[in-house]
């Protein structure tokens, strides 16, 4: 693949938030790439700062989150250094972003037709005429059929594949050079989560955008996505391409992942094997690698310890004790 | 192999908000048939609103059904007082978050069963039994004297399965146990669930939307369109050599954790959404989506019929699809 230029630049990114009950460290030195016409994926549990990280780029991070280190780069601009008015020109028409639920993130008093044409009033000279026109094109090209008839609909018309259609509508509107996914199928049933994907996957074709795909379903990242990143307990863990991730991968939190989930095509019964232990604790993150407390291989260091990042290949890096001791002994 | 529960012509409306003269209803399980064996798995997948649910609790006459029989070992339950029942028959609830009571204390949850049904015959005998269900599902006896909100998702849902186990039942309906769990933890709750079938013997209504978890877990699948069953047959027969459009379709939407597999896969994207419940298409339920509908489709209902051995189908387009 041709190395196209570097879109968004997330360096050393560290976030947290500021509970009564102390401080939740959301994003521990958080740092990853996106060059253009890149999809990449991020998976992780519930809790691991996948959709925090999202969130800090379109600078949505909710009360009382705070960014409290690192840095940003999208498209030219210092996203961590604009104020909320210079955000505002960006967010919407340079970036934007689908939430998980389609049936909350639409405003349930306007239309459909007027919450598309605000977005292309926004940030466009387009006048009223000319914004519905784009609307109904808009519509048209998510595959929403009646599309005049649409723009004069209430969200609650519309049932949950629709609404997420014309959340993507939104989004496009102005077309944007990166287009956020928040688990935009989750609440969808699986013959839904087809359509949307496979209109996801068209549409970044004909536009030609970016996309980060925020999801803890691996097979979901697994057909859309070039570049995938690991997340567990508010750090990336391993990052790859999706080969290296799924055929290579090296931390042990993403083996376990991939072992623990059943395969629709396996014809043999065999059985999982789970990561025991439970998830971990935001509150008190362990000093060292944040899967020590859950992992087989857990060495005394590893509690201790936060290992640094190890390249793998060119594409390919990850953070474990384990690769360091493997190279340490392999004599390198 | 003997049969611990069949279900004959199940029928289970729901009334809507209607005019004065007029009653309608939510057909939410409409003529449903199936058995299960005894030590056996079932798994019921679907789609949202397809009733695989309201089958599972009607089963437990959680809901009276509208019509049909339930049959439970031999004998017709459909009317009958469930108490003696309810000790044999029980369920673990989707959402571990909402199926424990918030201000009882762990080792009540999971006594309240144990006094209902009147198996303990000294408080030492009861407690005694509930550490033992305590320890069955991986959690230790120092739990019994906390709180709910103490645990995480996924050790609540091992509370909510010792409390089904604790009268020592025969049959257990899983109604989605797994779906609100991580994926590192939904491997742990789906690997007690088979050792708790080796070592107590006991038969599963499997239900969930996930159809890779649901092929893992059971012995045979029934899918479910907007309140009926389209197809039952053996899980791997199912995965494999399916035969409905609706399966078919369902099967190839799942995204495979595996990227070279992914890129060869060819996806049938369904087009359209489910159709209300309120106002399912006349005919097979199924034709306003199905690439193969016929002018039959929309006037008869397919019966669902054995068209190879333990495979049931309810399609009349079989020889032209496959």
């Amino acid at each position: 693949m041709s190395e196209n230029n570097v879109l968004l630049d997330v360096k050393n990114l560290r976030l947290s938030f500021f509970t009564p009950g102390g401080e939740v460290q959301s994003l521990r030195d958080v740092s990853f790439q996106l060059r253009e016409g890149e999809v990449l994926g991020i998976v992780g549990e519930s809790g691991s700062g996948k959709s925090v990280s999202a969130f800090s780029i379109m600078k949505l991070t909710p009360y009382p989150g705070k960014v409290i280190g690192g840095s940003i780069e999208f498209n030219g601009h210092t996203i961590t250094e604009l104020s909320e008015k210079e955000m505002r020109k960006i967010r919407g028409n340079e970036v934007s972003i689908i939430f998980q639920d389609p049936m909350t993130s639409l405003n349930p008093v306007y239309t459909i037709g007027n919450q598309i044409c605000e977005v292309i009033l926004l940030h466009t000279d387009a006048n009223k005429a000319q914004a519905k026109k784009r609307a109904i094109e808009l519509l048209t090209l998510v595959g929403i059929n009646e599309p005049e008839k649409r723009l004069k609909q209430y969200p609650h018309e519309l049932s949950g594949g629709m609404r997420q259609r014309v959340m993507i509508a939104i989004a496009l509107a102005c077309e944007p050079k990166l287009l956020i996914a928040d688990e935009p199928t989750t609440a969808l049933d699986v013959t839904i989560q087809a359509q949307i994907l496979e209109l996801m996957m068209e549409l970044k074709e004909k536009i030609g955008m970016s996309i980060i795909m925020i999801t803890h379903d691996l097979g979901v990242v697994s057909t859309m996505c070039d570049k995938i990143a690991v997340m567990y307990g508010g750090k990336i863990v391993e990052y790859g391409t999706a080969d290296d991730i799924f055929y290579h991968s090296k931390h042990e939190y993403t083996k376990g992942l991939l072992k623990s989930i059943p395969r629709l095509d396996a014809v043999e019964h065999e059985k999982l094997v789970p990561i025991e232990g439970t998830p971990v604790d935001v509150m008190n993150p362990p000093a060292g690698c944040p899967f020590a407390p859950r992992c087989n291989s857990c060495m005394k260091i590893c509690l201790r310890q936060m290992p640094e990042y190890t390249d793998i290949s060119d594409t390919h890096y990850s953070a474990c004790w384990l690769i360091q001791k493997e190279a340490f002994e392999g004599g390198n | 192999m003997e049969k611990l529960l069949e279900i004959q012509n199940l029928k289970q409306y729901f009334p809507v908000a209607s005019g004065l003269f007029k009653k309608k209803y939510v057909k939410a399980v409409d003529d449903v048939s199936f058995y299960i064996n005894k030590g056996e798995t079932l798994g019921l997948v679907g789609e949202s609103g397809c009733g695989k649910t309201t089958t599972g609790r009607t089963i437990l006459r959680l809901y009276e059904p509208t019509s049909g029989t339930i049959i439970y070992d031999g004998k017709d339950i459909t009317h009958v007082n469930m108490l003696p029942y309810r000790q044999k028959m029980q369920i673990v609830f989707q959402d571990p978050y909402a199926s424990l009571n918030p201000r009882m204390k762990v080792g009540d949850i999971i006594g309240e069963p144990i006094d209902i049904h009147k198996l303990a015959s000294s408080k030492k005998d009861r407690d005694d039994k509930i550490i033992e269900m305590l320890e069955r599902v991986g959690l230790n006896s120092e739990h019994a004297n906390r709180y709910p909100h103490e645990f995480s998702g996924g050790q609540r849902q091992r509370i909510g399965i010792a409390r089904a186990l604790a009268i020592d039942p025969e049959f257990i309906v899983c109604d989605e146990p797994v779906s609100a769990l991580d994926v590192s933890i939904q491997a742990q709750v789906v690997n007690m669930f088979e050792e708790l079938q080796e070592q107590m013997g006991l038969t599963y209504l499997f239900i969930a939307h996930d159809l890779s978890i649901v092929k893992h877990i059971s012995d045979r699948i029934g899918v479910m369109y907007l309140g009926k069953l389209v197809e039952l047959a053996d899980s791997n027969e199912i995965t494999f050599h399916s035969l409905h459009p609706y399966t078919k379709s369902l099967i190839s939407a799942i995204p495979i954790p595996d990227p070279n597999t992914a890129k060869e896969k060819k996806r049938i994207v369904l087009e359209g959404d489910v159709p209300s419940p309120l106002n399912p298409p006349s005919g097979c339920h199924f034709r306003t989506r199905c690439p193969y509908a016929t002018e039959q489709c929309a006037c008869e209902v397919p019966e669902f019929k054995e068209v190879e051995k333990g495979h049931y189908v309810a399609c009349h387009n079989l020889d032209k699809i496959n």
